[in-house]
């Protein structure tokens, strides 16, 4: 049988712009040409002749896979891996630069939720509109107008406007109306992450109802690898808009996994480009050692840890009041902790051209079972020396942190805590 | 199933597709066109009496100053009814030409999430002004009732044709328009401005008669032969001119086809810069 989505050798290329950040306004350009009027020509000439210096970059390079009808497939890989670029040119908002793509049935794409909605509009206003955006006939909406109030729990504000829900509400109305499309393929970024945890569970038990039963063919991209597993039966592993691997799910969130070390050794971070800052010193390794002083590959919550950053400065360079910040953020880009020797005014002065700085956690550590990026930022005497913000990933397993068995499952904290009584 | 099998490939240009995939997305057409109906005037106290009393307004001014103060000519046609006639038509031109020149900024947040085909965004725009142009078109009816001026009724028939042709040139102009508006957003500021000139240049509040031998240059802009078949035929006050009409149409089907094939050009580009 035919696939259902058939990827032929795509690759999708941007051009950086020079200019960061907003627009180019036609005045930016008149200007230019005002204050460097042969530059400019010289620039458009090479433009012209296609030697201009562009810088390039590609998000996506010679993607080829092929999908079934009715599987699940998961994408994962680290932030800029190209997996929500992956995802629009699947669904057509932007052309692949070369490549073909077949697609052998009615797709629809969720790369947000609520797409189109209207502030103005009334609930039962948007779910046609955004319907009808995702796809839907006005008849198909009718049908499934009841279903899709009765899933989002909102009967009694149906007809309020939307800017007058609750971002709970809102959420679960617009993940609703995405859930009664039916598409022969739907493709969802991340959309999960919004919502609380119980409409998440609810979302993630439709989507896989909606596959299981009804032999629709879901891409899902998503960095919780738990939703990965239970929903997909295999799995994409994106890395620099490349596949490295496309295996079944299990095997191939181990491997990513173990391809992010929670460990990082200097021959690793010195091939790393993705650094900001003045460079006379740099983070050479990176490790977590346990209360026994043994470096770890994941963490438990409840234990007690012992962050170590490695550093190297430039011959004869010695810097002075060195502080270093980790960052701690969920999957989804939440900021959750951060440990900052700024914080406790413990800086360093650095006399050896190289050595380790320990940061020891002086509690159990609190964050609930789930993977969770690290960043990390050097600073010297106030400047920032070294800063890596997707330095890595790594794992927190369960763990007792009460020592009662009972596990937190819908926050993202333990607190240490003791209550008791006291009467009148 | 197979009539969803579809290939996507690097580069696009216009083709007969295009046709063929709007009417396939006609729902989504008539949906937008619809928002965008339902929320303007969300919240108004006087709602959809907004798009009778704006040019409504603008009528009684130019009457005011125009006609009364200024004695301008108006080819034997009560002022009112002369300067409304003019009004309508340009303000459905103009209002549709800024709304197509903008609806890729404001749809933005569409446009870079879901694939549908961007075509529909200004024609789309634009209906919801036609909308407005039958609103107002009913205070037309009522000065001519009231001046006790008979309408040319065999004159209405050419009525879709000058709609046509402002269709035409506002969704021609608006996409080109729009195009360059993803990228340069100078063109939100240099619209109102182009557009208020362009008032002036068009025979809305004068007769295109006033500018004597020089009317040649004024039917370079289509609009100046939509207006004037207008009042001829509404209003009977001269036989149409079939010479200015036609280059009023060619102008109009020149500035949709440039218009579209510059937009389908640079669409592929649309969601990443948007």
């Amino acid at each position: 049988m035919e696939p259902i989505i058939e990827v032929k050798n795509i690759s999708k290329k941007y051009n950086i712009a020079r200019h960061q950040g907003g627009y180019v306004a036609m005045r930016d350009i008149l200007t230019n040409i005002a204050k460097k009027p042969f530059s400019f020509i010289k620039n458009k000439a090479k433009k012209l002749v296609g030697k201009a210096g562009k810088e390039e970059f590609w998000a996506l390079k010679n993607i080829s896979f092929s999908v079934e009808k009715g599987e699940a497939i998961g994408i994962i890989g680290a932030n800029g891996a190209g997996k929500s670029t992956l995802l629009k040119v699947l669904s057509e908002i932007t052309p692949p630069t070369t490549g073909e793509i077949n697609i052998n049935g009615r797709l629809s794409s969720l790369l947000e939720v609520g797409t189109g909605f209207h502030p103005e509009l009334s609930g039962r206003e948007n779910i046609f509109l955004n319907g009808a955006i995702l796809g839907m006939t006005k008849k198909e909406i009718s049908d499934k107008f009841d279903d899709i109030v009765e899933f989002a729990g909102i009967n009694k504000f149906i007809d309020t406007p939307v800017k007058r829900y609750s971002s709970g509400m809102y959420v679960r109305l617009a993940f609703s109306v995405a859930a009664h499309t039916e598409p022969d393929i739907l493709l969802v970024d991340e959309v999960l992450a919004v919502g609380d945890a119980n409409f998440q569970k609810k979302c993630l038990g439709k989507m896989d109802e909606v596959t299981k039963k009804n032999g629709r063919t879901i891409l899902f991209v998503s960095h919780n690898m738990d939703a990965i597993l239970k929903l997909c039966s295999r799995c994409i592993l994106l890395k620099n808009g490349k596949i490295t691997m496309f295996d079944e799910s299990r095997k191939v969130v181990n491997t990513y996994l173990q391809n992010n070390p929670l460990s990082q050794e200097s021959s690793s971070l010195e091939k790393r480009t993705d650094r900001k800052g003045l460079g006379n010193i740099k983070i050479s390794s990176f490790f977590v050692e346990n209360q026994e002083g043994k470096k770890v590959d994941y963490l438990i919550t409840g234990k007690y840890y012992t962050f170590c950053i490695g550093y190297k400065s430039k011959n004869n360079y010695n810097p002075k009041n060195v502080s270093i910040t980790l960052a701690i953020s969920n999957e989804n880009g939440s900021p959750l902790i951060l440990a900052s020797s700024k914080l406790t005014k413990q800086d360093f002065d650095i006399i050896s051209s190289n050595g380790i700085i320990r940061c020891k956690i002086n509690q159990k550590f609190p964050l609930t079972e789930g993977i969770y990026n690290i960043a990390i930022d050097l600073f010297s005497n106030g400047q920032r020396e070294d800063f890596i913000k997707n330095f890595g990933v790594f794992e927190v397993k369960q763990g007792d942190f009460y020592d009662t068995g009972i596990y937190i499952k819908h926050s993202p904290f333990y607190l240490e805590q003791d209550w008791s009584l006291q009467t009148n | 199933m197979s009539n969803y099998k579809k290939t996507i490939r690097p580069k696009k240009t216009f083709s007969l597709n295009d046709i063929k995939e709007i009417w396939q997305y006609k729902e989504l057409l008539y949906f937008f066109t619809w928002r965008d109906l339902k929320v303007r005037y969300k919240q108004t106290a006087i709602g959809v009496m907004w798009a009778i009393f704006q040019p409504f307004t603008t009528m009684i001014v130019f009457s005011v100053f125009f006609g009364k103060l200024a004695k301008m000519p108006s080819d034997g046609i009560p002022y009112p009814i002369f300067v409304y006639t003019g009004l309508l038509i340009w303000q459905f031109f103009s209002s549709s030409l800024s709304e197509a020149s903008n609806c890729l900024i404001t749809n933005a947040s569409i446009i870079t999430k879901v694939y549908f085909p961007r075509l529909i965004l200004p024609i789309s725009a634009t209906i919801t002004k036609f909308v407005d142009f039958s609103i107002a078109s009913v205070i037309l009816i009522g000065l001519m009732a009231y001046y006790n001026y008979l309408p040319n009724l065999s004159g209405l028939l050419i009525l879709p044709l000058l709609l046509l042709i402002t269709f035409m040139t506002a969704v021609g102009a608006g996409l080109f328009l729009a195009s360059i508006n993803v990228k340069y957003r100078d063109i939100r500021y240099a619209l109102p401005f182009f557009i208020q000139t362009l008032l002036f240049v068009t025979p809305v509040i004068y007769p295109a008669s006033i500018t004597g031998k020089y009317s040649w240059i004024l039917a370079l802009n289509p609009m100046t032969g939509v207006i004037k078949a207008a009042r001829a035929a509404i209003l009977g006050n001269a036989p149409i001119n079939w010479t200015l009409l036609l280059i009023s149409g060619l102008t109009g089907l020149t500035a949709l086809i440039i218009g579209i094939i510059y937009f389908k050009k640079t669409e592929r580009y649309f969601a990443d810069i948007a």
